[in-house]
């Protein structure tokens, strides 16, 4: 089994069931020794072409709670800076009898590749700007933490969506949990026909009040060089969800890292609204729960709980 | 001026094909009739069952087949020089001629680019020695397709360029665009272009629209092609020359064209068989096959090449037969190389999905496959006694899945591999001799 992405391989029953699972591994976290045996011997190859200290190192501490060997394979310094192709390392890698692969990749449908020629199960860890399916994950088990449930919130995702896996999962993974998603940022980094995806599009934050979750995507200083914006400072001005823009109520979201006086102000950062750190904590046991599933869950959901209760016992 | 097809000469064809359904809009033929082919040339027409095969004469039974005038593509990439693992003169010409083609003319983005007599020479010479089916060639309109200056447009034409092309990029520069068409008042040949703003196209992968947002694709816009076809036809009207636009993708160019035409402008332009018969649809797979450029665009950008191609607002089919070796294809989508192949597949495609279904006519589609011909200043092929033979034979039920048995190509980078088509050459004859013949398909005497 896989999880390449949202649009193809969630449903709204598997994302509960791994919401479900994400739950039993909490406990773990809050022992002394952070470690179950539930995927002793197993091996995990965490492959990873772009640079990426959180989601590799998140992988990498739910891999090694869950007892599995984790080797961690980075593009640079590798044989893939002499010019090997995707291919010829995943065949090479492969070689190796990883049980599970975790790929992060600059190219959309990599992961789907990956699993074709490896054979294993893969895990989609943000493939070009198309999805990242256990960011989704990660976000819907945070607001069950915070809110319950999904259903009929309005969510709003803010700023630069163009270039977006984060996003792109979100609007779709969202929705399926009974959602109503907008998008909301600059003209220029909403791409044309998003709405496909079935979320509405706003150019400006003046509705913002009407949403129970905003979600700020990260800001990056390449896109005022390429120049999709005049300046990080009109960005601010337009679209930064800060202490003004911002309602008590209202939940706060962004995947990491943040750069604040962007896309964020530093006081909704650090307000008790932001559950920012809540997320990186939900993506460790989430990230237990997808290895889990997918190399010891297959087939029989309730055997593999029952398994699962066990082995934390 | 040298004779701008070149190939390697076979032996003349003797050959009596009986009984096949001959249709040529050109001569107005549409009836069952007996051809004999002697000595290359189509020596009669008879009444079905008319004619008898003369001494050392082969004779082949076209019962049930048609019999057309042979195919011309005015846009293939045969990869030579340079480029030989994807494709070369031979397999080129090959595939050409499994399609039905008689005659196909190269584009000159090789390595090195075709941008001087010594190479064109070279490559006129290798053709001579290497291509089964006629073969012409367009050189660059500018050196190094750098965009910047001409070519050496007048000695390219004396040693038999057809016309010149950047093909794969386009002319930048309104200004040496100008500067060519009016370099063409004086050593003549068309201009075919490549229409695409690179500031527009970035680096886009896929046509911009609903399956580039969900798969966060970068785009390539439809107004990257049609905004530079409208500048080019505005230049060419101002010096009264002659531009081809290749591979329309867009419903906006299909009308920049038309109103172009309308104005009297000499614009043509040439619809490929995958713009013809798929959409971006299709590229939800992300399979590499479906990546080319320009990208395969909606539903609507493809009725309106559709209806294009009937009303003559653009002329002819063109292949753009752009092969990859597989392992260049086998990379992520964004990283894959722009092209599919095509000269095994146009006439199946169309027929299958246009002609069948009832969109195209079938004259329609036979006189489209060759009309590139004409743009070019080349001879047509007709079925017409006493002109060189340059026909084709097809089984039009006959069913076959593409790629089951390979490719006569070097590459296999088919968007329509494992499509059921019907409609198969079983033969044809490009300039008077045999240049392919279906393994399976037997001559009654010999």
């Amino acid at each position: 089994m896989n999880l390449l992405s949202v649009e193809h391989d969630l449903d709204r029953a598997r994302i509960e069931r791994i919401v479900e699972l994400a739950r039993s591994f909490e406990e773990v976290a809050h022992r002394p020794i952070k470690k179950v045996p539930a995927l002793r011997g197993r091996t995990v190859l965490n492959l990873f072409y772009e640079s990426s200290t959180r989601t590799r190192s998140s992988f990498e501490l739910a891999a090694k709670r869950l007892s599995a060997d984790v080797v961690n394979f980075s593009a640079s310094g590798s044989s893939v800076e002499k010019g090997e192709s995707l291919k010829d390392t995943v065949l090479t890698l492969s070689a190796h009898k990883p049980d599970a692969v975790v790929v992060r990749t600059p190219w959309a449908g990599s992961s789907e590749l990956v699993a074709q020629w490896s054979g294993v199960a893969v895990v989609n860890a943000g493939d070009g700007k198309h999805e990242h399916p256990t960011q989704a994950l990660l976000d819907i088990y945070t607001l069950h933490k915070k809110l319950g449930s999904l259903e009929g919130l309005n969510i709003w995702i803010v700023g630069d969506v163009l270039h977006s896996r984060v996003a792109r999962s979100n609007i779709l993974a969202f929705q399926l949990m009974g959602a109503k998603v907008t998008v909301a940022g600059p003209p220029t980094l909403i791409p044309r026909n998003i709405e496909a995806l079935g979320c509405e599009v706003r150019y400006d934050l003046d509705g913002l009040k009407e949403a129970d979750v905003v979600y700020a995507l990260r800001m990056q200083n390449e896109r005022i060089e390429q120049p999709y914006l005049p300046s990080l400072r009109e960005y601010a001005k337009q679209f930064q969800v800060n202490g003004r823009r911002l309602s008590p109520r209202q939940v706060l979201m962004h995947p990491g890292p943040v750069n604040r006086g962007v896309e964020l102000s530093g006081e909704v950062v650090d307000s008790p609204q932001a559950v920012i750190a809540t997320q990186v904590e939900s993506g460790i046991v989430v990230r237990m729960a997808v290895l889990y599933e997918i190399l010891e869950g297959a087939g029989s959901p309730r055997g593999a709980a029952q398994r699962e209760r066990q082995l934390l016992a | 001026m040298n004779p701008p097809m070149i190939h390697r000469e076979g032996p003349q064809a003797d050959l009596l094909i009986t009984r096949a359904h001959v249709l040529d809009p050109r001569t107005g033929l549409d009836a069952p009739h007996d051809v004999l082919i002697r000595g290359g040339e189509i020596a009669e027409i008879g009444e079905p069952g008319g004619l008898t095969a003369p001494e050392g004469a082969e004779q082949v039974d076209g019962t049930g087949k048609h019999l057309l005038p042979a195919f011309v593509d005015p846009h293939v990439h045969l990869r030579t020089p340079g480029q030989e693992h994807k494709e070369d003169l031979d397999t080129g010409t090959r595939a050409a001629a499994a399609g039905g083609y008689c005659a196909v003319v190269a584009m000159p983005n090789t390595s090195p680019v075709v941008d001087s007599a010594p190479i064109l020479r070279s490559l006129r010479d290798a053709a001579a020695r290497e291509a089964r089916i006629p073969v012409g060639f367009m050189p660059c309109i500018t050196q190094g397709m750098q965009g910047e200056h001409l070519t050496e447009m007048a000695e390219l034409r004396e040693l038999g360029a057809l016309g010149f092309t950047d093909d794969g990029k386009p002319v930048r520069s309104a200004q040496v665009l100008r500067l060519a068409l009016q370099y063409q008042k004086m050593v003549g040949g068309v201009l075919a272009l490549h229409e695409e703003d690179p500031a527009l196209s970035g680096s886009g992968a896929m046509h911009e629209g609903t399956v580039s947002a969900l798969l966060g694709i970068a785009g390539i816009p439809s107004i990257s092609e049609s905004t530079m076809v409208a500048r080019d036809a505005l230049i060419a009207e101002y010096e009264e020359g002659h531009i081809h636009i290749q591979h329309v993708s867009a419903k906006e160019t299909v009308q920049a064209i038309a109103d172009a035409k309308a104005r009297g402008v000499r614009i043509t332009g040439e619809a490929s068989p995958h713009h013809l018969t798929l959409t971006h649809d299709g590229v939800k797979s992300l399979d590499t096959r479906l990546k080319m450029n320009p990208p395969l665009r909606t539903e609507e950008d493809r009725q309106a090449i559709i209806a294009a191609l009937r009303d003559g607002t653009l002329d002819c089919i063109a292949t753009d037969h752009a092969p990859h070796a597989r392992d260049e294809k086998e990379v992520p989508f964004e990283q894959a190389p722009m092209g599919t192949t095509g000269l095994e597949t146009a006439f199946a495609s169309v027929y299958t999905d246009l002609v069948l279904p009832g969109t195209l006519a079938l004259p329609l589609v036979v006189e489209r496959m060759s009309s590139g011909a004409a743009i070019l200043g080349l001879d047509t092929p007709k079925i017409e006694t006493g002109r060189r033979a340059d026909v084709t034979l097809l089984d039009l039920s006959a069913e076959w899945t593409v790629g089951e048995d390979g490719y006569e190509s070097r590459s296999e980078n088919c968007c329509f591999a494992g499509r059921a088509f019907k409609g198969r050459v079983l033969m044809t004859v490009a300039a008077g001799s045999v240049a392919y013949r279906q393994r399976a398909f037997a001559v009654v005497e010999a």
